[in-house]
Protein backbone atom coordinates (compact mmCIF):
# COMPACT_ATOMS: atom_id res chain seq x y z
CA UNK A 1 0.00 0.00 0.00
CA UNK A 2 1.31 3.34 -1.05
CA UNK A 3 0.45 5.73 1.78
CA UNK A 4 1.11 8.91 -0.22
CA UNK A 5 -2.28 10.20 -1.30
CA UNK A 6 -0.83 12.02 -4.31
CA UNK A 7 -0.06 8.63 -5.85
CA UNK A 8 -3.50 7.09 -5.33
CA UNK A 9 -5.50 6.40 -8.44
CA UNK A 10 -2.43 6.55 -10.68
CA UNK A 11 -0.79 3.72 -12.59
CA UNK A 12 1.71 2.07 -10.23
CA UNK A 13 5.32 3.01 -10.91
CA UNK A 14 6.53 -0.55 -10.09
CA UNK A 15 4.21 -2.00 -12.73
CA UNK A 16 4.17 0.67 -15.48
CA UNK A 17 7.40 2.59 -14.81
CA UNK A 18 7.63 6.18 -13.69
CA UNK A 19 5.17 8.53 -15.32
CA UNK A 20 6.69 10.36 -18.25
CA UNK A 21 5.95 13.96 -17.30
CA UNK A 22 7.49 15.33 -20.50
CA UNK A 23 4.10 15.02 -22.20
CA UNK A 24 2.76 17.69 -19.86
CA UNK A 25 5.63 20.10 -20.32
CA UNK A 26 4.99 22.76 -22.86
CA UNK A 27 8.55 22.84 -24.11
CA UNK A 28 9.27 23.87 -27.66
CA UNK A 29 7.22 26.24 -29.77
CA UNK A 30 3.67 27.15 -28.83
CA UNK A 31 1.08 25.07 -30.61
CA UNK A 32 -1.93 26.81 -32.06
CA UNK A 33 -4.89 25.61 -34.11
CA UNK A 34 -3.45 24.09 -37.26
CA UNK A 35 -6.68 22.66 -38.64
CA UNK A 36 -10.38 22.70 -37.85
CA UNK A 37 -11.83 19.65 -36.03
CA UNK A 38 -15.60 19.89 -35.61
CA UNK A 39 -16.86 21.95 -38.51
CA UNK A 40 -19.96 23.59 -39.87
CA UNK A 41 -20.56 23.84 -43.61
CA UNK A 42 -22.01 26.68 -45.71
CA UNK A 43 -23.69 29.83 -44.47
CA UNK A 44 -25.72 31.78 -47.04
CA UNK A 45 -27.31 35.22 -46.87
CA UNK A 46 -29.17 37.61 -49.14
CA UNK A 47 -30.15 41.27 -48.79
CA UNK A 48 -33.70 42.40 -49.57
CA UNK A 49 -35.71 45.63 -49.50
CA UNK A 50 -35.61 46.24 -45.77
CA UNK A 51 -33.21 43.73 -44.31
CA UNK A 52 -31.22 40.54 -44.71
CA UNK A 53 -32.09 36.83 -44.74
CA UNK A 54 -29.50 34.30 -43.60
CA UNK A 55 -29.49 30.50 -43.33
CA UNK A 56 -27.19 27.69 -42.22
CA UNK A 57 -27.93 24.07 -41.39
CA UNK A 58 -27.77 22.73 -37.81
CA UNK A 59 -24.99 20.21 -38.38
CA UNK A 60 -21.57 20.11 -36.76
CA UNK A 61 -19.47 17.49 -38.59
CA UNK A 62 -16.47 15.60 -37.27
CA UNK A 63 -14.66 15.03 -40.53
CA UNK A 64 -17.17 13.09 -42.63
CA UNK A 65 -19.14 11.98 -39.54
CA UNK A 66 -22.38 13.88 -38.94
CA UNK A 67 -21.48 14.24 -35.25
CA UNK A 68 -23.82 16.88 -33.74
CA UNK A 69 -27.13 17.41 -35.48
CA UNK A 70 -28.62 20.19 -33.37
CA UNK A 71 -26.06 22.99 -33.39
CA UNK A 72 -27.56 26.30 -34.49
CA UNK A 73 -24.88 28.28 -36.30
CA UNK A 74 -26.75 31.57 -36.60
CA UNK A 75 -26.39 33.71 -33.49
CA UNK A 76 -27.93 37.05 -32.67
CA UNK A 77 -25.86 39.78 -30.98
CA UNK A 78 -26.67 43.17 -29.47
CA UNK A 79 -30.31 42.56 -30.48
CA UNK A 80 -29.50 44.16 -33.83
CA UNK A 81 -27.47 41.66 -35.83
CA UNK A 82 -27.16 38.05 -36.88
CA UNK A 83 -23.81 36.36 -37.31
CA UNK A 84 -23.51 33.07 -39.20
CA UNK A 85 -20.48 30.88 -38.55
CA UNK A 86 -18.87 28.38 -40.91
CA UNK A 87 -15.73 26.43 -40.09
CA UNK A 88 -14.55 25.32 -36.66
CA UNK A 89 -17.37 24.97 -34.11
CA UNK A 90 -15.24 25.41 -30.98
CA UNK A 91 -13.91 28.68 -32.40
CA UNK A 92 -17.54 29.64 -33.06
CA UNK A 93 -18.38 28.95 -29.42
CA UNK A 94 -15.40 31.04 -28.32
CA UNK A 95 -16.53 33.93 -30.52
CA UNK A 96 -20.09 33.51 -29.28
CA UNK A 97 -18.95 33.99 -25.68
CA UNK A 98 -16.66 36.83 -26.62
CA UNK A 99 -19.28 38.75 -28.62
CA UNK A 100 -21.93 38.18 -25.96
CA UNK A 101 -19.60 39.70 -23.35
CA UNK A 102 -18.84 42.54 -25.73
CA UNK A 103 -22.47 43.36 -26.42
CA UNK A 104 -23.31 43.25 -22.69
CA UNK A 105 -20.44 45.63 -21.96
CA UNK A 106 -21.56 47.92 -24.77
CA UNK A 107 -25.16 47.88 -23.56
CA UNK A 108 -24.01 49.00 -20.11
CA UNK A 109 -21.58 51.59 -21.50
CA UNK A 110 -24.09 53.16 -23.88
CA UNK A 111 -27.59 52.19 -22.78
CA UNK A 112 -30.31 52.90 -25.28
CA UNK A 113 -32.23 56.03 -24.48
CA UNK A 114 -34.92 55.81 -21.83
CA UNK A 115 -37.43 56.36 -24.60
CA UNK A 116 -38.83 52.84 -24.99
CA UNK A 117 -40.22 53.52 -28.46
CA UNK A 118 -36.77 53.30 -30.08
CA UNK A 119 -35.64 49.91 -31.31
CA UNK A 120 -33.87 47.80 -28.70
CA UNK A 121 -30.14 48.36 -28.54
CA UNK A 122 -30.34 51.56 -30.55
CA UNK A 123 -27.22 53.64 -30.19
CA UNK A 124 -25.08 50.61 -29.38
CA UNK A 125 -23.48 48.01 -31.64
CA UNK A 126 -24.85 47.62 -35.15
CA UNK A 127 -23.91 44.99 -37.70
CA UNK A 128 -21.26 47.20 -39.33
CA UNK A 129 -19.60 47.73 -35.94
CA UNK A 130 -19.62 44.00 -35.18
CA UNK A 131 -18.21 43.19 -38.61
CA UNK A 132 -15.34 45.65 -38.26
CA UNK A 133 -14.62 44.33 -34.77
CA UNK A 134 -14.56 40.71 -35.99
CA UNK A 135 -12.32 41.66 -38.91
CA UNK A 136 -9.77 43.25 -36.56
CA UNK A 137 -10.00 40.29 -34.17
CA UNK A 138 -9.53 37.63 -36.84
CA UNK A 139 -6.74 39.58 -38.55
CA UNK A 140 -4.80 40.00 -35.32
CA UNK A 141 -5.24 36.29 -34.56
CA UNK A 142 -3.84 35.40 -37.98
CA UNK A 143 -0.92 37.80 -37.34
CA UNK A 144 -0.13 35.76 -34.21
CA UNK A 145 -0.39 32.50 -36.20
CA UNK A 146 -3.25 31.47 -33.92
CA UNK A 147 -6.21 31.80 -36.27
CA UNK A 148 -9.88 31.41 -35.46
CA UNK A 149 -10.77 28.89 -38.17
CA UNK A 150 -14.06 30.41 -39.34
CA UNK A 151 -15.74 32.02 -42.28
CA UNK A 152 -18.29 34.44 -40.91
CA UNK A 153 -21.24 36.33 -42.35
CA UNK A 154 -22.58 39.37 -40.50
CA UNK A 155 -26.10 40.63 -41.27
CA UNK A 156 -28.08 43.54 -39.95
CA UNK A 157 -28.34 47.26 -40.55
CA UNK A 158 -25.57 49.85 -40.84
CA UNK A 159 -25.46 53.25 -39.14
CA UNK A 160 -27.80 54.74 -41.76
CA UNK A 161 -30.25 51.85 -41.16
CA UNK A 162 -29.66 50.39 -44.64
CA UNK A 163 -29.41 46.58 -44.96
CA UNK A 164 -25.85 45.46 -44.21
CA UNK A 165 -24.26 42.15 -45.18
CA UNK A 166 -20.56 41.39 -44.99
CA UNK A 167 -18.14 38.52 -44.64
CA UNK A 168 -14.86 37.98 -42.83
CA UNK A 169 -12.62 34.93 -42.94
CA UNK A 170 -9.88 33.36 -40.80
CA UNK A 171 -7.22 35.61 -42.37
CA UNK A 172 -9.15 38.81 -41.75
CA UNK A 173 -10.17 39.29 -45.37
CA UNK A 174 -13.42 41.23 -45.29
CA UNK A 175 -15.85 42.15 -48.05
CA UNK A 176 -19.49 42.93 -48.74
CA UNK A 177 -21.91 41.97 -51.49
CA UNK A 178 -25.69 41.89 -52.05
CA UNK A 179 -25.55 38.11 -51.52
CA UNK A 180 -22.86 36.10 -49.76
CA UNK A 181 -22.12 32.43 -49.16
CA UNK A 182 -19.31 30.54 -47.42
CA UNK A 183 -17.87 27.12 -48.22
CA UNK A 184 -19.79 25.03 -50.74
CA UNK A 185 -22.42 27.75 -50.85
CA UNK A 186 -19.96 30.00 -52.71
CA UNK A 187 -20.09 27.54 -55.62
CA UNK A 188 -23.66 26.23 -55.36
CA UNK A 189 -25.85 28.92 -53.79
CA UNK A 190 -24.13 32.16 -54.84
CA UNK A 191 -24.99 31.76 -58.57
CA UNK A 192 -28.67 31.22 -57.69
CA UNK A 193 -28.79 34.23 -55.39
CA UNK A 194 -26.93 36.42 -57.92
CA UNK A 195 -29.59 35.58 -60.51
CA UNK A 196 -32.03 37.58 -58.34
CA UNK A 197 -29.70 40.13 -56.75
CA UNK A 198 -26.63 40.89 -58.84
CA UNK A 199 -26.51 44.46 -57.54
CA UNK A 200 -27.65 46.33 -54.44
CA UNK A 201 -30.33 48.01 -56.56
CA UNK A 202 -31.77 44.64 -57.55
CA UNK A 203 -31.60 43.42 -53.94
CA UNK A 204 -33.54 46.52 -52.89
CA UNK A 205 -36.37 45.36 -55.18
CA UNK A 206 -36.76 42.00 -53.41
CA UNK A 207 -39.52 41.53 -50.87
CA UNK A 208 -38.97 39.58 -47.68
CA UNK A 209 -41.07 36.66 -48.98
CA UNK A 210 -39.09 36.49 -52.22
CA UNK A 211 -35.78 36.58 -50.37
CA UNK A 212 -36.82 33.82 -47.97
CA UNK A 213 -38.01 31.71 -50.90
CA UNK A 214 -34.66 32.11 -52.71
CA UNK A 215 -32.72 31.22 -49.56
CA UNK A 216 -34.88 28.12 -48.97
CA UNK A 217 -34.29 27.03 -52.56
CA UNK A 218 -30.52 27.45 -52.07
CA UNK A 219 -30.59 25.38 -48.86
CA UNK A 220 -32.27 22.58 -50.83
CA UNK A 221 -29.64 22.68 -53.57
CA UNK A 222 -26.94 22.60 -50.88
CA UNK A 223 -28.54 19.63 -49.15
CA UNK A 224 -28.71 17.68 -52.41
CA UNK A 225 -25.08 18.29 -53.36
CA UNK A 226 -23.10 19.00 -50.16
CA UNK A 227 -22.30 15.73 -48.40
CA UNK A 228 -21.61 17.49 -45.08
CA UNK A 229 -25.05 19.08 -44.85
CA UNK A 230 -28.33 18.46 -43.06
CA UNK A 231 -32.00 18.97 -43.90
CA UNK A 232 -32.58 20.73 -40.58
CA UNK A 233 -31.48 24.32 -40.68
CA UNK A 234 -31.78 27.77 -39.09
CA UNK A 235 -33.26 30.75 -40.87
CA UNK A 236 -32.80 34.33 -39.70
CA UNK A 237 -34.42 37.54 -40.89
CA UNK A 238 -33.02 40.89 -39.72
CA UNK A 239 -34.98 44.09 -40.29
CA UNK A 240 -35.40 47.43 -38.58
CA UNK A 241 -37.95 45.70 -36.35
CA UNK A 242 -35.30 43.39 -34.95
CA UNK A 243 -34.01 39.85 -35.36
CA UNK A 244 -36.10 36.73 -35.94
CA UNK A 245 -34.27 33.41 -35.87
CA UNK A 246 -36.02 30.11 -36.40
CA UNK A 247 -33.74 27.21 -35.49
CA UNK A 248 -35.92 24.26 -36.49
CA UNK A 249 -36.59 24.74 -40.18
CA UNK A 250 -37.03 21.59 -42.24
CA UNK A 251 -36.36 21.38 -45.99
CA UNK A 252 -39.66 21.38 -47.90
CA UNK A 253 -40.40 19.40 -51.07
CA UNK A 254 -37.19 17.43 -50.72
CA UNK A 255 -36.98 13.79 -51.76
CA UNK A 256 -34.42 11.22 -52.86
CA UNK A 257 -37.13 9.21 -54.67
CA UNK A 258 -35.69 10.16 -58.05
CA UNK A 259 -32.46 8.37 -57.18
CA UNK A 260 -33.69 4.85 -57.85
CA UNK A 261 -34.61 5.81 -61.41
CA UNK A 262 -31.08 6.89 -62.20
CA UNK A 263 -29.24 4.18 -64.08
CA UNK A 264 -25.89 3.80 -65.72
CA UNK A 265 -23.48 4.65 -62.91
CA UNK A 266 -20.97 2.52 -60.98
CA UNK A 267 -21.24 -1.27 -61.10
CA UNK A 268 -24.88 -1.25 -62.13
CA UNK A 269 -25.28 -2.89 -65.52
CA UNK A 270 -28.97 -2.48 -66.40
CA UNK B 1 11.21 33.94 -53.07
CA UNK B 2 8.87 32.84 -55.84
CA UNK B 3 5.85 33.75 -53.72
CA UNK B 4 6.49 37.47 -54.04
CA UNK B 5 7.54 37.35 -57.65
CA UNK B 6 5.42 38.95 -60.31
CA UNK B 7 7.41 37.22 -62.99
CA UNK B 8 5.24 34.77 -64.95
CA UNK B 9 8.37 32.86 -65.99
CA UNK B 10 8.93 31.84 -62.38
CA UNK B 11 5.36 31.18 -61.42
CA UNK B 12 3.45 30.42 -64.58
CA UNK B 13 0.30 32.50 -64.89
CA UNK B 14 -0.21 34.68 -61.83
CA UNK B 15 -3.28 32.96 -60.40
CA UNK B 16 -3.52 33.02 -56.64
CA UNK B 17 -3.81 29.23 -56.38
CA UNK B 18 -0.45 28.80 -58.07
CA UNK B 19 0.98 30.29 -54.90
CA UNK B 20 -0.05 27.34 -52.71
CA UNK B 21 2.92 26.25 -50.62
CA UNK B 22 4.80 23.35 -52.16
CA UNK B 23 5.19 20.75 -49.45
CA UNK B 24 8.57 19.04 -49.51
CA UNK B 25 7.85 16.64 -46.66
CA UNK B 26 8.24 12.92 -47.36
CA UNK B 27 5.18 10.97 -48.50
CA UNK B 28 2.66 10.44 -45.71
CA UNK B 29 4.36 12.92 -43.37
CA UNK B 30 2.23 15.80 -44.55
CA UNK B 31 0.87 18.13 -41.91
CA UNK B 32 -1.73 20.74 -42.67
CA UNK B 33 -0.24 24.09 -41.79
CA UNK B 34 -1.93 27.43 -41.55
CA UNK B 35 -0.96 29.65 -44.45
CA UNK B 36 -1.46 33.25 -43.37
CA UNK B 37 -1.50 34.57 -46.95
CA UNK B 38 -3.88 34.41 -49.88
CA UNK B 39 -4.03 36.34 -53.10
CA UNK B 40 -7.26 38.19 -53.76
CA UNK B 41 -6.40 38.97 -57.39
CA UNK B 42 -7.21 42.24 -59.08
CA UNK B 43 -4.97 44.81 -60.66
CA UNK B 44 -3.96 48.43 -60.14
CA UNK B 45 -2.47 51.10 -62.36
CA UNK B 46 -1.05 54.57 -61.83
CA UNK B 47 0.06 57.21 -64.33
CA UNK B 48 1.61 60.59 -63.53
CA UNK B 49 0.86 63.55 -65.80
CA UNK B 50 2.28 67.08 -65.94
CA UNK B 51 -0.15 68.47 -63.35
CA UNK B 52 -2.17 65.43 -62.28
CA UNK B 53 -1.83 61.78 -61.24
CA UNK B 54 -4.34 59.06 -62.01
CA UNK B 55 -4.65 56.03 -59.73
CA UNK B 56 -6.86 53.18 -60.87
CA UNK B 57 -7.87 49.70 -59.81
CA UNK B 58 -10.50 47.15 -60.68
CA UNK B 59 -13.11 46.36 -58.02
CA UNK B 60 -13.24 42.55 -58.18
CA UNK B 61 -12.22 40.55 -55.11
CA UNK B 62 -11.47 36.88 -55.76
CA UNK B 63 -10.41 33.79 -53.91
CA UNK B 64 -9.38 30.95 -56.22
CA UNK B 65 -12.00 30.69 -58.97
CA UNK B 66 -14.68 32.41 -56.82
CA UNK B 67 -15.66 36.05 -57.06
CA UNK B 68 -16.12 37.18 -53.47
CA UNK B 69 -17.29 40.67 -54.32
CA UNK B 70 -17.86 42.71 -57.46
CA UNK B 71 -17.33 46.02 -55.66
CA UNK B 72 -14.38 46.10 -53.30
CA UNK B 73 -12.23 49.21 -53.83
CA UNK B 74 -8.44 48.97 -54.00
CA UNK B 75 -7.80 52.70 -54.34
CA UNK B 76 -8.03 54.93 -51.26
CA UNK B 77 -7.71 58.58 -50.37
CA UNK B 78 -5.11 59.00 -47.63
CA UNK B 79 -4.50 61.55 -44.92
CA UNK B 80 -7.63 63.71 -44.93
CA UNK B 81 -8.64 65.45 -41.71
CA UNK B 82 -11.76 63.33 -41.21
CA UNK B 83 -12.99 59.85 -42.04
CA UNK B 84 -14.69 61.02 -45.25
CA UNK B 85 -11.25 62.12 -46.60
CA UNK B 86 -12.78 65.23 -48.18
CA UNK B 87 -9.54 67.25 -47.95
CA UNK B 88 -7.12 64.39 -48.73
CA UNK B 89 -4.27 65.10 -51.14
CA UNK B 90 -2.77 61.61 -51.53
CA UNK B 91 -4.06 58.37 -53.00
CA UNK B 92 -2.88 54.85 -52.18
CA UNK B 93 -3.67 51.71 -54.15
CA UNK B 94 -3.03 48.24 -52.78
CA UNK B 95 -3.34 44.84 -54.43
CA UNK B 96 -2.37 41.31 -53.46
CA UNK B 97 -3.59 40.03 -50.10
CA UNK B 98 -6.39 42.46 -49.32
CA UNK B 99 -6.43 41.99 -45.51
CA UNK B 100 -2.78 43.09 -45.44
CA UNK B 101 -3.44 45.80 -48.01
CA UNK B 102 -6.21 47.32 -45.95
CA UNK B 103 -4.21 47.07 -42.73
CA UNK B 104 -1.41 48.91 -44.53
CA UNK B 105 -3.84 51.55 -45.80
CA UNK B 106 -5.25 52.16 -42.33
CA UNK B 107 -1.78 52.39 -40.80
CA UNK B 108 -0.56 54.91 -43.38
CA UNK B 109 -3.78 56.88 -43.11
CA UNK B 110 -3.55 57.21 -39.33
CA UNK B 111 0.11 58.27 -39.60
CA UNK B 112 -0.79 60.95 -42.17
CA UNK B 113 -3.64 62.13 -39.94
CA UNK B 114 -1.28 62.42 -36.96
CA UNK B 115 1.17 64.37 -39.12
CA UNK B 116 -1.57 66.77 -40.16
CA UNK B 117 -2.67 67.17 -36.53
CA UNK B 118 0.87 67.89 -35.31
CA UNK B 119 2.12 70.09 -38.15
CA UNK B 120 -1.08 71.74 -39.30
CA UNK B 121 -0.52 70.80 -42.94
CA UNK B 122 -0.94 67.77 -45.16
CA UNK B 123 2.03 65.42 -45.60
CA UNK B 124 3.95 65.94 -48.86
CA UNK B 125 3.95 63.01 -51.28
CA UNK B 126 7.75 62.66 -50.96
CA UNK B 127 7.54 62.38 -47.16
CA UNK B 128 4.60 60.02 -47.27
CA UNK B 129 6.39 57.87 -49.84
CA UNK B 130 9.42 57.42 -47.59
CA UNK B 131 7.19 56.75 -44.56
CA UNK B 132 5.30 54.06 -46.49
CA UNK B 133 8.58 52.38 -47.41
CA UNK B 134 9.52 52.31 -43.71
CA UNK B 135 6.14 50.87 -42.69
CA UNK B 136 6.57 48.07 -45.22
CA UNK B 137 10.17 47.35 -44.21
CA UNK B 138 9.24 47.22 -40.52
CA UNK B 139 7.43 44.01 -41.37
CA UNK B 140 10.35 42.67 -43.44
CA UNK B 141 10.19 39.19 -41.88
CA UNK B 142 6.38 38.85 -41.93
CA UNK B 143 5.62 41.17 -44.82
CA UNK B 144 2.41 42.87 -45.84
CA UNK B 145 1.80 40.81 -48.99
CA UNK B 146 0.56 43.81 -50.95
CA UNK B 147 1.85 45.80 -53.88
CA UNK B 148 1.31 49.44 -53.05
CA UNK B 149 1.35 52.49 -55.30
CA UNK B 150 1.19 56.01 -53.87
CA UNK B 151 0.08 58.96 -55.98
CA UNK B 152 -0.13 62.71 -55.49
CA UNK B 153 1.33 66.01 -56.61
CA UNK B 154 4.93 66.90 -55.76
CA UNK B 155 6.14 70.24 -54.42
CA UNK B 156 6.31 71.69 -57.96
CA UNK B 157 2.73 70.56 -58.58
CA UNK B 158 3.78 67.79 -61.00
CA UNK B 159 2.07 64.41 -60.86
CA UNK B 160 4.02 61.90 -58.74
CA UNK B 161 3.68 58.13 -58.63
CA UNK B 162 5.70 55.99 -56.22
CA UNK B 163 5.59 52.19 -56.55
CA UNK B 164 6.58 49.60 -53.94
CA UNK B 165 7.31 45.94 -53.52
CA UNK B 166 5.91 44.12 -50.45
CA UNK B 167 9.04 44.77 -48.33
CA UNK B 168 9.39 48.47 -49.05
CA UNK B 169 11.72 48.95 -52.02
CA UNK B 170 10.36 51.95 -53.86
CA UNK B 171 11.00 54.39 -56.66
CA UNK B 172 9.27 57.32 -58.30
CA UNK B 173 8.01 56.50 -61.77
CA UNK B 174 5.99 57.92 -64.63
CA UNK B 175 3.66 54.94 -64.59
CA UNK B 176 3.28 51.55 -62.93
CA UNK B 177 0.89 48.59 -63.05
CA UNK B 178 0.52 46.28 -60.07
CA UNK B 179 -1.20 43.03 -59.16
CA UNK B 180 -2.50 40.04 -61.07
CA UNK B 181 -2.45 41.62 -64.54
CA UNK B 182 0.66 43.77 -64.01
CA UNK B 183 2.58 41.67 -66.52
CA UNK B 184 -0.16 42.29 -69.08
CA UNK B 185 -0.57 46.02 -68.51
CA UNK B 186 3.03 47.16 -67.93
CA UNK B 187 4.35 46.51 -71.47
CA UNK B 188 1.33 48.36 -72.87
CA UNK B 189 2.18 51.31 -70.62
CA UNK B 190 5.86 51.24 -71.62
CA UNK B 191 4.75 51.62 -75.20
CA UNK B 192 1.92 54.11 -74.75
CA UNK B 193 3.22 56.33 -71.92
CA UNK B 194 6.98 56.19 -72.34
CA UNK B 195 6.80 55.57 -76.12
CA UNK B 196 9.15 52.58 -75.89
CA UNK B 197 9.84 50.88 -79.24
CA UNK B 198 8.35 53.80 -81.10
CA UNK B 199 10.70 55.43 -83.62
CA UNK B 200 10.55 58.37 -86.00
CA UNK B 201 9.45 56.97 -89.37
CA UNK B 202 12.19 57.01 -91.97
CA UNK B 203 14.91 58.09 -89.50
CA UNK B 204 17.20 55.26 -90.59
CA UNK B 205 18.24 51.80 -89.45
CA UNK B 206 20.09 50.40 -86.43
CA UNK B 207 21.80 53.11 -84.38
CA UNK B 208 20.52 55.78 -86.72
CA UNK B 209 16.96 55.04 -85.61
CA UNK B 210 15.52 57.98 -83.72
CA UNK B 211 13.21 57.38 -80.80
CA UNK B 212 9.89 59.12 -80.86
CA UNK B 213 10.19 62.17 -78.63
CA UNK B 214 8.44 61.84 -75.27
CA UNK B 215 5.80 64.33 -74.27
CA UNK B 216 3.55 64.48 -71.20
CA UNK B 217 0.12 63.02 -71.88
CA UNK B 218 -3.05 65.02 -71.30
CA UNK B 219 -5.57 63.98 -68.70
CA UNK B 220 -8.13 62.96 -71.35
CA UNK B 221 -5.53 60.77 -73.09
CA UNK B 222 -4.54 59.11 -69.82
CA UNK B 223 -8.13 58.34 -68.82
CA UNK B 224 -8.66 56.59 -72.15
CA UNK B 225 -5.35 54.76 -71.75
CA UNK B 226 -6.35 53.49 -68.30
CA UNK B 227 -9.71 52.21 -69.55
CA UNK B 228 -8.05 50.50 -72.53
CA UNK B 229 -5.42 48.90 -70.29
CA UNK B 230 -8.10 47.45 -68.02
CA UNK B 231 -10.33 46.34 -70.89
CA UNK B 232 -7.33 44.42 -72.19
CA UNK B 233 -6.53 42.92 -68.79
CA UNK B 234 -10.14 41.86 -68.22
CA UNK B 235 -10.11 40.02 -71.54
CA UNK B 236 -7.04 37.96 -70.66
CA UNK B 237 -7.03 37.61 -66.86
CA UNK B 238 -9.83 35.90 -64.93
CA UNK B 239 -9.08 37.70 -61.65
CA UNK B 240 -9.65 41.17 -63.13
CA UNK B 241 -13.04 42.68 -63.92
CA UNK B 242 -16.42 43.97 -62.68
CA UNK B 243 -15.62 47.66 -62.22
CA UNK B 244 -12.90 50.26 -62.72
CA UNK B 245 -12.32 52.82 -60.00
CA UNK B 246 -10.20 55.83 -60.89
CA UNK B 247 -8.96 58.66 -58.65
CA UNK B 248 -7.62 61.75 -60.39
CA UNK B 249 -5.40 63.89 -58.16
CA UNK B 250 -5.28 67.53 -59.28
CA UNK B 251 -4.40 70.81 -57.58
CA UNK B 252 -8.12 71.40 -56.92
CA UNK B 253 -8.72 68.06 -55.22
CA UNK B 254 -9.31 64.38 -55.91
CA UNK B 255 -11.96 63.32 -58.41
CA UNK B 256 -13.38 59.84 -58.29
CA UNK B 257 -14.63 58.06 -61.41
CA UNK B 258 -16.31 54.65 -61.60
CA UNK B 259 -16.71 52.81 -64.90
CA UNK B 260 -18.15 49.34 -65.44
CA UNK B 261 -15.93 46.51 -66.69
CA UNK B 262 -16.94 43.09 -68.02
CA UNK B 263 -18.42 40.95 -65.24
CA UNK B 264 -17.65 37.51 -66.78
Amino acid sequence: MDHRPQNWGRPRDDVYGAYDGSYLQSSGPKQATQSPIVTGTSVIALKFKDGVVMAADNLASYGSLARFTDVPRLRSFAETSVIGFGGDVSDMQYLNRHLTDLSIDEAYAAPSSTDTTTSPGAGTLNAANLHKYLQKLLYSRRNNFDPLWNQILVAGLDSSEAPFLASVDMRGTAFTSPSLATGFGAALAQPIMRRYAETDEQAAQLSREEAVKIIKECMKVLYYRDARSLDKYSLAVVTKAGVEISEDEQLEQQSWAFAERIKGYGTQTV
Amino acid sequence: MAMFSQNPLMNGPNYSFNEAPRVNAPEGARQHRFDPYTDNGGSTLAIAGADFAIMAGDTRLTSGYSINSRYHPKVFKIGGTTADQKDATLVLSVVGFMADGEALKEKLDSICKMYRYRHGKAMSVEACARRLSIILYQKRFFPYYAYAILGGLDEQGKGAVYSYDPVGSYEREQCRAGGAAASLIMPFLDNQVNFKNQYEPGSGEGHALQERERRPLTRAEVEILVKDAFDGAVERHIEVGDGLQMMVVTATGIEEIYLPLKKD
